[in-house]
């Protein structure tokens, strides 16, 4: 560019238009579990400002949808009273008192929908800035470092009447009972035998709810052998080389879990079904861990079977690819110890932004996870789908089955019946190239629900992996985007916006003559179209 | 030349304007091969608003003839939906609406004004203070992204082909001609060239020593959960494009674009920011009775615009078998058309069933080099992000 010539800045570009960011936080930590009241307290001894934000209490209508753990609509009215929610927050997350002494400002029943910084295809960012609302306002908040400890999600796997009011997945269940006291079910049968399934079976028992048994895919329980021998010494079953094959019920809720034992070839034994009177099914297959705002953020993303899912790639002292944002706890797959893990973040965050860190205690040494994960899973997936329906539902939200995910066919409200677009399905995709869950995506509708895909984004990578024969680590990630949770238009609304963005608001480019019609380009009529402001018309 | 290697008619780039070419020229009965750095529709054409009322272009006609037989004519669902309604919440709004009506109405196409009751009874999810609505009786919108793949699909059901992740590299001329293009899986022979890259076009002309000029944009929209479908899905306004979806779902964008970089090809993340808070208040001051729903995503795409933004549809002289086509940011609705314009210019040099001679690249010869500064057209200073630069220094 030339430096005498100064450039004018085109008004309908989004140059200068984003407001000063008021709302600052040098350290803001996101997620009040464990990991990160432990970054917070840290930060806040080494003399940082700091912001810690927590979703919790969630609305109940925000978990009637299924966001951000798996409900399945488990939960009591409790839920819907605000003040006992806070209070049960308050009771049940130890440190979080000493998280307000200490002056870390704590924003809870607040979410994080988007977290952005300026890179390659953005520059007009006002500096780092994380979209943040609570039930009555959205704002920005600028901040230096960023800590996500946002935890893990529950692993959904469908199978017929799993819409029923009363299939819940692990950390949900471990939400209502353990934080909450809202859970609604007396009697729970309990999907995997791997350590958290085990767990979530003791949660149950000691809260007394009965756990009718755990289902367990494999020839063996998952779980350590101590771990399997205590839950057994309580009496609950592990049935073994079974799979589930239906919740059923009625609109109002489940009545069993109809199990089938599985033969040599991963079959259904007909002999083998059980049908298992209980209230409530409760997935423990796998938690997925939580990685939206680092996919917002642009952080790299690798798909880490001993991690659980897609993490962020990190350096030792836990920094993403983003510099100055740091993943820990569950959200960077398994942390034995994610209070000792998010202090650690928040001492790479204060050396990161040049504040004097003393005597740093060693780094806790990662949990190495198991890189089982996937295979098992696969497993679960494949005896699933051996067992079960094609009408099954692979996307809750749009109501896609595993038939129309993998015929690739249009939503029924189409009602496309040309025999071209019949004699299609997925080889007709893979044909032209490799695996990508987004293109599925756009034709099925699979994973374009209000659920923002929570429910079924693994277990459509999943099926697709398995249809296409390729390792389910290399279908891509189905793309996560702001708001990274479903937030009303009255809600983000009031985020707020700079005089300059309203004045230079336009439909599109506003570039002069771009509407002129053809006939007038380059005639005396031509002036008459444009009414200098420049203004686009619509497409 | 029709050996497996190469086509009679090579065709970069698999957006909407490239891939309506390969159907245009398959339905032929020619060999058409297109060549797609990614997959098919995975830029602009498969992002943008669905509009298809472009009354500014010489293809218009074309755009509204074609438009309701393309799932017929495709043989797979476009999803696309006749008319559109502009609501005008303000006199400002309302005096554009009204002269855009009014070129309409000289072209040939009619609209009805409604009064508020009209329009709330029409369009259910408006409110009671908007001034009224324009009621466009032709023009429409469709699904983008079933559109591109409808597309691919028919090309290859006539006997076309598609290859994706295939970046083209470079062109092989002799004698005044483009005879081959080069690309990381090795050469493809041509009798007839169309390069239709989008943003990409320019940095591949030059290849050819023809210069396009053309700046890169970013620009944005967001989705909301599914409501109750209304009678009809393209109703905009307030400084909003875009439809409601048949599933229900309110797709819109609209706002400042974001100047980029001229970028070779190589991938790039579209991020979103925050403006997705103005898109909100605006789509929610529209349709008041939506302002509850709720947000589930939003997204960016990249489009190109020509210092006019007005599309480049050309036949070049030199090499003489090169089509040209960038639509210069609105080529989704005009796509049918934008097809048949090539397949003409192709096969004949000349496009049968209008007169674009206004689109041919000739028009910007002369343009100063520094265009796109003068302009403003160029990208926000990298500002404000004292502590990640400072990180980057070290
Ligand atoms: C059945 C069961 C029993 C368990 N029992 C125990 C136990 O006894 N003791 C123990 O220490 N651990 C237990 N755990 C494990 C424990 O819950 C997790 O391992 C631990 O909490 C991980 O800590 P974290 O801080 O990484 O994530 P979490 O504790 O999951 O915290 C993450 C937080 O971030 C919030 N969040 C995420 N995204 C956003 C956003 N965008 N905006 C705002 N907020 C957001 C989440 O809502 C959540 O509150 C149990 C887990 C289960 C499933
Ligand atoms: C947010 C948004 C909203 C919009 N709304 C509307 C609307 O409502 N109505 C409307 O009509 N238009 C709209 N548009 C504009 C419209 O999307 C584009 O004008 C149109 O899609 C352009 O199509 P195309 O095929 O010319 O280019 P593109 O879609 O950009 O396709 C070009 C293709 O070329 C490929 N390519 C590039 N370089 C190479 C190479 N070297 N080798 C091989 N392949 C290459 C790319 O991968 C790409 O697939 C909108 C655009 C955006 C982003």
């Amino acid at each position: 560019m030339d430096g005498s010539a100064v450039t004018p800045i085109d008004a309908k570009s989004i140059t200068g238009k984003y407001p000063e960011i008021t709302r600052r936080s040098q350290l803001l930590v996101v997620g009040a579990g464990p990991a990160g009241i432990a970054a917070a307290l840290e930060g806040a001894r080494l003399g940082l400002q700091v912001t810690l934000v927590d979703e919790n209490p969630v609305p109940g209508e925000m978990m009637g949808l299924d966001v951000p753990q798996f409900y399945g609509q488990c939960m009591t009215g409790a839920v819907q009273n605000p003040g006992r929610m806070v209070e049960q927050i308050l009771a049940t997350s130890p440190g979080l008192e000493a998280a307000f002494d200490a002056g870390v400002e704590v924003l809870l029943g607040t979410s994080v929908w988007g977290a952005f910084v300026n890179g390659p295809a953005v520059q007009s960012l006002p500096g780092r800035v994380a979209g943040l609302a609570d039930q009555s306002q959205s704002w920005l908040c600028g901040f230096d470092a960023l800590v996500l400890a946002t935890g893990a999600r529950d692993l959904v796997l469908s199978f017929a009447g799993i819409e029923r009011p009363g299939v819940i997945g692990a950390n949900a269940f471990h939400a209502l009972v353990a934080r909450y006291d809202a859970f609604k079910g007396r009697r729970l049968v309990i999907l995997g035998s791997d350590t958290l399934a085990i767990e979530t079976a003791f949660l149950a028992l000691d809260h007394g709810i009965e756990v009718a048994a755990l289902v367990e895919v494999r020839g063996e329980p998952q779980g350590s052998p101590a771990a399997v021998a205590a839950i057994e010494a309580r009496g609950v079953a592990i049935l073994t080389r079974h799979v589930i094959v239906e919740a059923t019920g009625t609109l109002e809720g489940v009545d069993a879990a109809v199990v089938v034992a599985l033969d040599a070839g991963g079959g259904a034994r007909p002999e083998g079904r059980r049908v298992i009177a209980c209230d409530t099914i409760c997935l423990a297959i796998g938690l997925v861990p939580t990685v939206e705002l680092a996919d917002v953020l642009g952080c790299q993303l690798a798909a880490r079977a001993d991690r659980g899912g897609h993490v962020a790639t990190r350096d030792a002292s836990g920094q993403s690819s983003v510099a100055g944002v740091f993943a820990v706890g569950d959200c960077a797959g398994p942390a034995p110890d994610a209070a000792a893990a998010g202090a650690a973040a928040a001492r790479a965050a204060a050396h990161w932004l040049g504040v004097a860190v003393p005597d740093e205690p060693p780094s806790p040494t990662p949990d190495p996870g198991n890189s089982d994960t996937f295979a098992y899973r696969m497993d679960w997936m494949r005896a699933l789908t051996a067992t079960g329906s094609p009408r099954v539902l692979a996307c809750l939200c749009e109501e896609v089955t595993r038939a129309d995910l993998l015929g690739v066919k249009p939503p029924r409200y189409l009602d496309c019946t040309s025999p071209q677009m019949v004699a299609r399905d997925a080889r007709s995709l893979l044909a032209d190239g490799p695996l990508n869950h987004d293109q599925f995506k756009r034709l099925t509708r699979a994973s374009m629900g209000p659920c923002q895909a929570r429910r079924c984004r693994e277990q459509v990578a999943m099926l697709l992996a398995l249809a296409s024969d390729v390792p389910v680590e290399a279908v891509p990630l189905a793309g996560y985007r702001a708001p990274v949770r479903p937030l009303p238009l009255s809600l983000l609304a009031t985020t707020g916006e700079s005089p300059a963005m309203t004045a230079g608001w336009d439909v599109w480019f506003g570039i002069p003559g771009q509407w002129t019609p053809y006939a007038d380009i380059g005639t005396e009529r031509e002036v008459l179209d444009d009414d200098g402001s420049g203004d686009s018309m619509h497409l | 030349m029709t050996s497996n290697r190469g086509a009679a008619v090579v065709i970069v780039g698999g957006g909407v304007s490239g891939l309506s070419a390969a159907w245009w020229l398959a339905r032929s009965g020619y060999d058409v091969l297109v060549l797609d750095k990614g997959i098919v529709g995975w830029e602009a054409s498969g992002r943008n608003g669905g509009g298809a009322t472009h009354y500014q272009s010489p293809l218009f006609h074309e755009e509204q003839r074609l438009w309701p037989q393309m799932d017929a004519l495709l043989g797979y669902p476009t999803e696309y939906r006749r008319e559109r309604i502009i609501i005008n919440l303000t006199p400002a709004q309302q005096a554009r609406t009204r002269h855009m009506a009014t070129v309409c109405r000289d072209l040939g196409y009619p609209s009805v004004e409604l009064d508020n009751g009209q329009l709330r009874t029409l369009v259910p999810l408006a409110g009671d203070d908007a001034l009224g609505a324009t009621h466009f009786q032709f023009g429409g919108h469709a699904n983008p992204q079933r559109t591109v793949q409808a597309y691919a699909w028919a090309l290859q059901d006539h006997g076309g082909r598609v290859m994706q992740h295939c970046p083209v590299t470079g062109f092989v001329t002799a004698g005044g001609r483009v005879t081959a293009v080069e690309t990381r899986a090795g050469r493809y022979g041509c009798d007839a060239l169309v390069i239709a890259a989008g943003p990409q076009t320019g940095v591949l002309l030059r290849q050819l020593g023809i210069t396009l000029p053309l700046a890169a944009a970013r620009a944005e929209m967001i989705v909301t959960e599914p409501l109750p479908l209304m009678q009809h899905g393209g109703v905009d306004g307030n400084g909003l494009y875009g439809r409601q979806t048949l599933r229900g779902n309110l797709a819109y964008g609209g706002g400042p674009h974001e100047w980029l970089d001229e970028n070779d090809g190589t991938e790039i993340a579209r991020p979103s920011t925050p403006l997705l808070g103005s898109l909100s208040r605006r789509l929610a001051a529209l349709f008041p009775k939506a302002a509850h729903a709720r947000v589930i995503r939003s997204w960016a795409g990249i489009i190109e615009n020509t210092p006019d933004g007005r599309p480049v549809i050309d036949r070049l002289g030199d090499p003489d078998n090169v089509v040209v086509c960038t639509m210069s940011s609105v080529g989704f609705g005009l796509s049918p058309a934008t097809g048949h314009a090539i397949h003409d210019l192709v096969l004949d040099g000349t496009c049968s069933f209008a007169n674009i001679d206004k689109l041919s690249l000739r028009r910007f010869d002369g343009l100063p080099a520094d265009w796109r500064q003068r302009r403003g057209w160029v990208p926000p200073l990298a500002v404000a992000d004292p502590v990640g630069s400072a990180v980057d220094r070290r």
